[in-house]
């Protein structure tokens, strides 16, 4: 019997079908982990053979894995992926290091530097926090004034972070962009997000529509996938004259939007995966 | 059945509901944590953080 733990702290949609999943086996057992009533120490092991990482705080997502890092449970994802997914500085960097194409990006840590680096990459750029998602506080900056008041406001935000200004090159696509899902490499299906706005998040209204396979996405995907360290990912491209790029990889997928355009059991392959893992260790 | 904590609208609970999930309030929209089901109860759901994504 496999102990399956289950990291969450919030049961949406996905949740509920990945929880219904494990329930209807009779080899995996399920183990709740709510974040909010965990004390973890660096020595435990939390009495479980694999971790499936639900949680939507990637800070306490990103602290668990560490603790657990070097125990038994194997981790989906591990610590090193989330690292690198959870921050879109460490994402880029990881898809240039592997050659997989990915947009133009300059990062800057002052306003005054940010509007030079925007200013030298012209207009339009699109500037993202590091981390989040759903397109949250993401502008699309068409000209120095917008520049100007965007920096500034984001200069008065609480957080450290909104001051790791990721200026990302804009890049003119259809209206819509692809989300693949990748498990350990192989891509078991891909959807394309369609939305009237320039962002296509389906958090924020896009529609999901099913994108055939192709050899040239499936070995995109593979390549972004072992850039980032491999495991259950959410892989995000864009179409261009010269091919795909590789915009944003999600290591704690949503797919709502894929099941309603697929007809495959997408938590069924994903609680598979994990089982596999399990047992591989 | 449960009263939402925000405005007292009454809610059915769904079929299949299960403890922790989030439901929306109908009359005012204000998401709910079910905490309970036997007897069904809701909290107000935590607000979404910055570090808060997939």
């Amino acid at each position: 019997m496999i102990k399956l733990g289950f990291l969450f702290s919030r049961l949406r949609v996905e949740e509920k079908h990945l929880i219904k999943e494990i329930e209807s086996r009779d080899d995996t057992k399920l183990v709740m982990l709510d974040s909010r009533k965990l004390v973890v120490d660096p020595k435990s092991n939390l009495n479980i053979d694999v971790l499936l990482d639900r949680e939507i705080s990637q800070s306490r997502a990103l602290h668990l894995m560490q603790l657990l890092k070097n125990s038994h449970v194997q981790c989906i994802n591990s610590y090193e992926v989330i690292r690198i997914c959870g921050d879109k500085v460490f994402t880029s960097k990881a898809l240039r290091e592997a050659g997989v194409p990915t947009p133009e990006v300059k990062v800057a840590f002052t306003r005054e530097s940010a509007l030079k680096a925007i200013e030298d990459m012209g207009y339009p750029v699109v500037l993202k926090p590091v981390d989040g998602s759903w397109g949250r506080l993401i502008a699309k900056i068409e000209n120095r004034t917008a520049a100007e008041a965007i920096l500034e406001h984001k200069s008065y935000l609480s957080s450290y972070y909104h001051s790791i200004f990721y200026i990302q090159e804009y890049i003119h696509k259809p209206d819509r962009d692809i989300r693949a899902l990748v498990l350990d490499g192989n891509t078991i299906c891909a959807t394309y997000r369609t939305s009237e706005n320039w962002f296509t998040n389906v958090a924020r209204g896009g529609k999901a529509i099913k994108c055939p396979l192709t050899p040239e996405l499936e070995d995109i995907c593979l390549k972004a996938s072992q850039a980032v360290g491999d495991g259950a990912l959410a892989i995000d491209l864009m179409e261009t004259e010269d091919g795909y790029t590789v915009h944003e990889i999600n290591c704690s997928m949503e797919f709502k939007g894929s099941m309603e355009a697929q007809s495959i059991n997408i938590p069924g392959m994903i609680i598979d995966y994990c089982i596999s893992q399990a047992k591989y260790n | 059945m449960v009263k939402c904590i925000e405005c007292g609208s009454t809610i059915d609970l769904p079929e299949g509901t299960v403890e922790n999930e989030i439901l929306d309030c109908e009359s005012c929209g204000v998401e709910l944590e079910v905490v309970g089901l036997n007897p069904p109860s809701v909290e107000l759901a935590p607000e979404e953080q910055e570090d808060w994504g997939e």
